[in-house]
């Protein structure tokens, strides 16, 4: 590196004095201050005590700066806990709100550390004017034990109130250990080191290479099986249904029933009350063992909206939020859920939605596994009351209720 | 009160057998020049032999670890012992176990230095060395227990191709943010303490490499006044800030337990309880670690007695908050009336897991009553030895809660014991290599001690007022 030489004598830059003692340089930084000097610092191996009044240093604005950064981090904590889980992916938990501010406080708290303390350390760099990698006084070989015990002192000759001979004069009455001149540096500026800057270089070009697997995997196929890391999460020992058993005989994993036998609680021998049926019809009315009351009616509600209005809506018109995600994604492949307040449904035999519940019907599937057999009848009685709703008219509301709708 | 014997009054020294170029009292031509040398002259000799060796063994436990974990991803959780019902177990007890020890660091750097405790300066380098150690190696357990290891990032908040979001109800999601904090502002405030010294050991460096290596991570640092008055800022402000996170992080992790339904787990003692439980084991670990370190490594003009007989009584206080909590849990579990309860603390006590408990509690609550006596706090081999059985107890604290509940629940007919498999322990034990290695190769290239903290604590760095300059 070929460095353009600066012509003539070195500048100087200011004068730098060393001390001992904490205590002598505190007494020099006091003096330097009345003098009024403006461009001038001292080093130190550590912070003195009482040195900030002496050099008359102003409290810095850092903690404001990490005030803001702090309600920026709980701001962004609360919109992202908002945005995400209560507007973009309103997820159902256990039926607690969408928006649940009790548990979302240890997001709160821990993003506004997080950003306070990023700020704290950042901001400390940045007014520092760090990283700095050359300083005038690094020429001056007694200068590194400003970080080991020595105490310094430096004031620069751009100061206005410098003057040669009556700075270093001032400097002279506070009895530094040693004091110097300091001056420019002619030498041409070091460059980082060759390995260091190809090291550097290698470095980023590695830390691209991630990068470029991922947008290419994300943009081509493959026709490879997919590689399976932690095998046994997908190839598990255990019997599926469906697979090949080499234990038994007959080569099934699923046992058939044994001939003549019924599990317990499945004799489901009551025709009308099991399989909704009578003399082999679809059953036109409710299974006398079950008493059609206020209380079955409530049963019923809290039955289909936990089972049924995901995706039929809490009205029955098929607009569940299952439903309206799906469309929203537009997803092609999403058969809506039917409307239950329809003709044909309302005309449907009790005993044929009790069954399509239990088992499902097309793309609708069962729901017999999970919901007892009185609560499938008690959630058609819910049905029907929707489907009453759905298709009211005036004459429907009691007379003395009907002045409040317009 | 300094926290480095005055030079002339340092005891009788004794030059270390064997030249260990560790050792042997400082020189320098006052105080300040002797910190700097006792501390700098650790990443500049080479180091004795009994570093070499020490370094070995971690190496060799980190090879296990390594090989363990090779094992784990080609095979799957099934190489370990968890089954149904106890489908967590080592994974999560080592996970809550190291972020337990974790905690001492940030504890000694930040809430003792709000208190304005100047002890705190001999040892803090090192434990909040080791808290970050500690934290790399809980995390570790999490990302490898969730059984398809390449998809942790789904606990982070990345818009997706699925148009899905984290669980923010969630208290493993809270987890995630706790000890994700809890790591980054432990390394500033770590990192942010080393500046300074480390441009004390770029001024001293003789070779180009050290220069430019220290020279980079100093970031050109030279003990500006008006740097030093941002930095102190900054640092206050960190350490407030770090001291309600210190609090926070156990408690949180605790939240993975009482949140849930589970008898034994289900207990609003957990937070307060889980934070002592790891200030109480993050000291032991500590005490465990200086005392070798200032017997090897020449530090004892730095770490004195005073400072191990202090976090002794540290570990004593803190030993009796957690027995304490012991009792406490009885009561409750007593007083609920809830049969559940009550069954599960019976069962810790008398049940197959009682070898678990009664280790727990000789360890944790016996053990560290030595400390009431002055002697034994004095004595280093004896704190290092209940720092080492504090450790194995708090291991198995975090054993007792996970396991034994887990297997004995509600139902008898879905009861089960589990077992742990070598791999279970090779992990652990791995664990440990990993975090030994980090802890090894620290003392040997980074500031062990903090220097420029020390400095300015001596009695010689106060200013005195009155008459003029040195001379
Ligand atoms: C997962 C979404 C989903 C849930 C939950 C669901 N359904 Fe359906 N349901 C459907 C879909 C989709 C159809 C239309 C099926 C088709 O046409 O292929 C349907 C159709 C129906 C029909 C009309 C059947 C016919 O013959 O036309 C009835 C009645 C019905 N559902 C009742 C219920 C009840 C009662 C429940 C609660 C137990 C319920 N559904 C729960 C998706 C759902």
């Amino acid at each position: 590196m070929a460095a353009h030489r600066p012509e003539g004598p070195p500048k100087l830059l200011g004068v730098v004095a060393e001390y001992e003692t904490p205590t002598a340089l505190v007494h020099a930084a006091e003096k330097v201050r009345d003098a009024g000097f403006q461009h001038w610092d001292t080093y130190t191996p550590f912070p003195i005590h009482g040195i900030d009044p002496a050099m008359g240093i102003r409290p810095t604005r850092l903690p404001w700066i990490v005030l803001c950064a702090g309600l920026t981090g709980l701001t962004t904590a609360a919109l992202l806990q908002w945005w995400t889980n209560a507007v973009d992916y309103p997820w159902v938990i256990s039926g607690k709100p969408f928006l649940s501010i009790p548990a979302s406080v240890p997001v709160y708290f821990e993003l506004t550390v997080l950003f306070s303390a990023l700020t704290a350390l950042g901001a400390m760099i940045v007014i520092n004017g760090l990283p700095e990698p050359h300083h005038p006084l690094d020429l001056k070989e007694r200068f590194g034990r400003a970080t080991d015990d020595r105490f310094f002192l430096y004031i620069q000759a751009r100061d206005p109130k410098f003057d040669e001979s009556a700075t270093r004069a001032l400097l002279e009455s506070t009895h530094p250990e040693d004091l110097d001149d300091v001056m420019e540096d002619q030498s041409s500026p070091a460059g980082l080191p060759r390995p260091l800057v190809i090291g550097l270089a290698a470095l980023v070009c590695a830390a691209i290479v991630p990068f470029v697997l991922f947008v290419q995997a994300r943009q081509t196929m493959t026709d490879q099986p997919r590689i399976h890391m932690v095998p046994d999460m997908d190839f598990q020992l255990k019997y599926k249904t469906q697979k090949a058993s080499a234990f038994f005989a007959d080569g099934r994993t699923v046992r058939p029933q044994e001939p003549a036998t019924i599990a317990v609680g499945q004799l489901d021998e009551d025709e009308h009350l099991h399989h909704g049926r009578v003399e082999g019809e679809y059953a036109r009315t409710f299974p006398s063992a079950l008493p059609v009351d206020e209380a079955a009616m409530k049963r019923g509600q809290t039955q289909y909206d936990i089972f049924c209005a995901p995706c039929h809506g809490l009205s029955g018109a098929g607009d569940g939020i299952v439903s309206r995600r799906a469309q929203d994604k537009e997803q092609s492949m999403w058969v809506p859920p039917t409307n239950l307040t329809q003709g044909y449904l309302r005309r449907m035999p009790v005993g044929q939605m009790y069954e399509l519940i239990g088992k499902g019907v097309r793309n609708m599937p069962a729901y017999g596994p999970q919901i007892s057999i009185e609560d499938r009848w008690r959630i058609v009685l819910y049905v029907r009351a929707l489907q009453r709703a759905g298709n009211a008219t005036i004459e429907d509301v009691p007379a003395a209720e009907r002045g409040g709708l317009n | 009160m300094a926290a480095v014997a005055q030079p002339g009054a340092t005891t009788v020294v004794q030059q270390s057998a064997g030249g260990n170029p560790w050792a042997g009292p400082p020189e320098g031509e006052n105080v300040f020049g002797m910190i700097t040398q006792n501390v700098s002259r650790l990443t500049e000799a080479k180091p004795p032999r009994a570093w070499y060796v020490a370094f070995a063994i971690a190496l060799a436990l980190l090879t296990m670890f390594g090989l363990s974990l090779a094992y784990l991803f080609y095979t799957g959780i099934g190489v370990w012992g968890n089954m149904v019902p106890v489908a967590w177990c080592f994974d999560i007890v080592n996970f809550v176990f190291w972020v337990g020890i974790g905690h001492a660091g940030t504890l000694i750097s930040a809430i003792l230095y709000l208190l304005r405790q100047d002890w705190r300066t001999a040892i803090n380098r090192a434990a909040e060395a080791m808290t970050i150690f500690a934290v790399v190696c809980a995390a570790i357990f999490p990302g490898i227990h969730i059984g398809r290891p390449w998809l942790p990032y789904w606990m982070f908040p990345i818009p997706n191709q699925m148009g899905m979001w984290p669980q923010f109800r969630s208290p493993l999601e809270w987890d995630v943010f706790a000890v994700g904090t809890y790591a980054t502002v432990s390394l500033l405030f770590w990192y942010m303490g080393m500046i300074p010294d480390f441009a004390t050991f770029r001024d001293r460096s003789t070779t180009k490499i050290r220069r430019i290596a220290y020279g980079i991570v100093a970031m050109g640092w030279r003990g500006s006044s008006r740097q030093w008055h941002r930095y102190e800022r900054a640092y206050l402000l960190l350490a407030a800030l770090a001291t309600p996170l210190v609090l926070s992080v156990h408690s949180v992790v605790s939240f993975d337990f009482a949140t849930s339904q589970l008898p034994g787990w289900h207990t609003t003692i957990f937070p307060p309880y889980f934070v002592a439980g790891a200030i109480f084991g993050g000291f032991a670990m500590v005490v465990t670690l200086l005392v070798p370190a200032r017997q090897f490594f020449g530090l004892k003009y730095i770490i004195t007695l005073r400072h191990i007989e202090l976090m002794t009584k540290v570990i004593l206080g803190t030993g009796m908050l957690v027995g304490y909590a012991y009792g406490m849990e009885f009561f409750i579990a007593w007083y609920s009336g809830s049969l559940y309860e009550g069954f599960t603390f019976i069962n810790r006590l008398f049940g197959p897991y009682a070898w678990a408990y009664w280790t727990m509690i000789f360890c944790n609550v016996v053990a560290p009553q030595i400390f009431w006596s002055r002697k034994m706090r004095r004595n280093v081999w004896v704190a290092f030895a209940v720092g080492v059985i504090v450790n194995v107890g708090m291991w198995f604290e975090r054993f007792v809660i996970i396991g034994t509940s887990l297997a004995r629940d509600f139902l008898p007919s879905s009861w089960g014991y589990y077992v742990p498999t070598p791999t279970d322990y090779t992990t652990l034990g791995g664990s440990f290599g990993l975090f030994f290695t980090l802890f090894l190769l620290f003392c040997r290239y980074l500031p062990t001690v903090a220097m420029a903290e020390v400095k300015a604590i001596m009695p010689e760095a106060h200013v005195q007022h009155g008459h003029g300059g040195a001379h």
